[in-house]
């Protein structure tokens, strides 16, 4: 299991400075280290996150946004009628609820249909595991920088420390 | 019958009143008939034009705002984007930037898809924004006000939120002519 803070470590290292986002349990080790670096803006809708991090990127940020994949559908509009018409890449690091079909039933739709959902929408995505890590992170920062489109990190459960493991 | 009809200016008089009063600001424009008057009035690499995502400009000027904390970003809003992304004024609220100014221009309908109405005429926008955390709301409606409150609030730590009511006239201007990819480059360099 990746450690949050070496997580958010890595982040930092490929360049990541500017982190918002909508919480969910999988990334709450994650968010809890970003709170603690006092370096999280917490949005309240990931639409609006995108948005802000689609700012920051103006600005001369390289932003991450952290949602649960139910937030897929809510920045759905967003993610195209901004960041894809405009050019304005951010990093999503995406949270795999409902993979396997063992979750909760609301996460259960999206958990299936997330990964043909994201192919449809263009957005190129990896699944984050230990053994890659290093090749992850690497492969997000040149996606990132040579396609100027929103790249997604995807985070099962158990791969990075939670805040209950 | 809307209780302060009558003498209203327009968005575009509006608009281009606070614009002479604006250097080298960022500011950001929400999508619709907004982002087209502004770019008729005078178009400027600052100007960050939405033709999409509706209810996300004060969102995008946060982010903005909090990269770029030196400079005072400047919002032009309307009323029907403030309330599909109304969210956000509790995140600015919760936030309080200092170097945001959320200009409000509310006309009470969705003039861009033919004046349907909003809702606005009984939620007083500054009102919620007060509520939220904003540090300075006014409601203007006549052009000398505005002028004079924009001003105040350019020389205030905010986040300052100015409501202007408007009537529904709409300037003759076509669509925003850049590409968007276009825009976003030139108002990258233009911020720096």
């Amino acid at each position: 299991m990746i450690e949050s803070d070496a997580f958010v470590q890595a982040l930092q290292d490929i360049g990541v400075d500017f982190f918002t986002g909508v919480p969910d349990s999988i990334l709450g080790g994650i968010i809890a280290e970003l709170m603690e670096r006092r370096i999280y803006v917490p949005a309240v809708r990931e639409d609006e996150a995108v948005a802000m991090a689609a700012g920051a990127y103006m600005a001369g940020k390289i932003p991450a946004v952290l949602m649960q994949n139910s937030g897929l559908g809510t920045s759905l509009n967003t993610i195209i009628s901004l960041n894809a018409i405009y050019r304005q890449p951010c990093i999503l690091i995406v949270s795999w609820r409902g993979q396997h079909g063992k979750d909760a039933p609301e996460h259960l739709v999206m958990g299936e249909v997330m990964e043909p959902f994201l192919d449809l929408m263009k957005i190129p995505y990896r699944t984050l595991t230990e053994k890659t890590a290093v090749e992850d992170l690497k492969w997000l920062a040149e996606t990132f920088m040579k396609q100027r489109v929103p790249v997604a990190l995807l985070i099962t459960k158990g791969v990075v420390k939670g805040l209950h493991p | 019958m809307r209780p302060e009809q009558g003498t209203m200016q327009s968005r575009a008089m509006a608009m281009a009143a606070l614009m002479e009063l604006l250097t080298d600001q960022p500011v950001i424009i929400c999508n619709g008939f907004p982002s087209r008057e502004a770019q008729k009035i005078a178009d400027r690499p600052t100007h960050f034009y939405m033709i999409g995502s509706m209810g996300s400009a004060a969102a995008i000027g946060l982010g903005v705002a909090l990269a770029k904390p030196k400079k005072q970003v400047v919002i032009f809003d309307g009323d029907g984007n403030v309330l599909m992304g109304m969210g956000t004024l509790a995140t600015i609220g919760a936030l309080k930037p200092k170097n945001f100014i959320h200009v409000v221009f509310d006309n009470e309908v969705y003039g861009t898809t033919g004046n349907q109405p909003t809702i606005s005429n009984v939620v007083p926008l500054e009102k919620v924004a007060k509520a939220a955390g904003y540090v300075n709301v006014e409601r203007v409606r006549e052009r000398e006000d505005l002028v004079y409150e924009f001003k105040d609030m350019l020389k205030k730590d905010g986040p300052s939120m100015l409501l202007v009511k408007v009537n529904e006239m709409v300037e003759d201007a076509g669509r925003v002519l850049l590409d968007p990819p276009d825009i976003t480059k030139r108002f990258m360099q233009a911020i720096q």
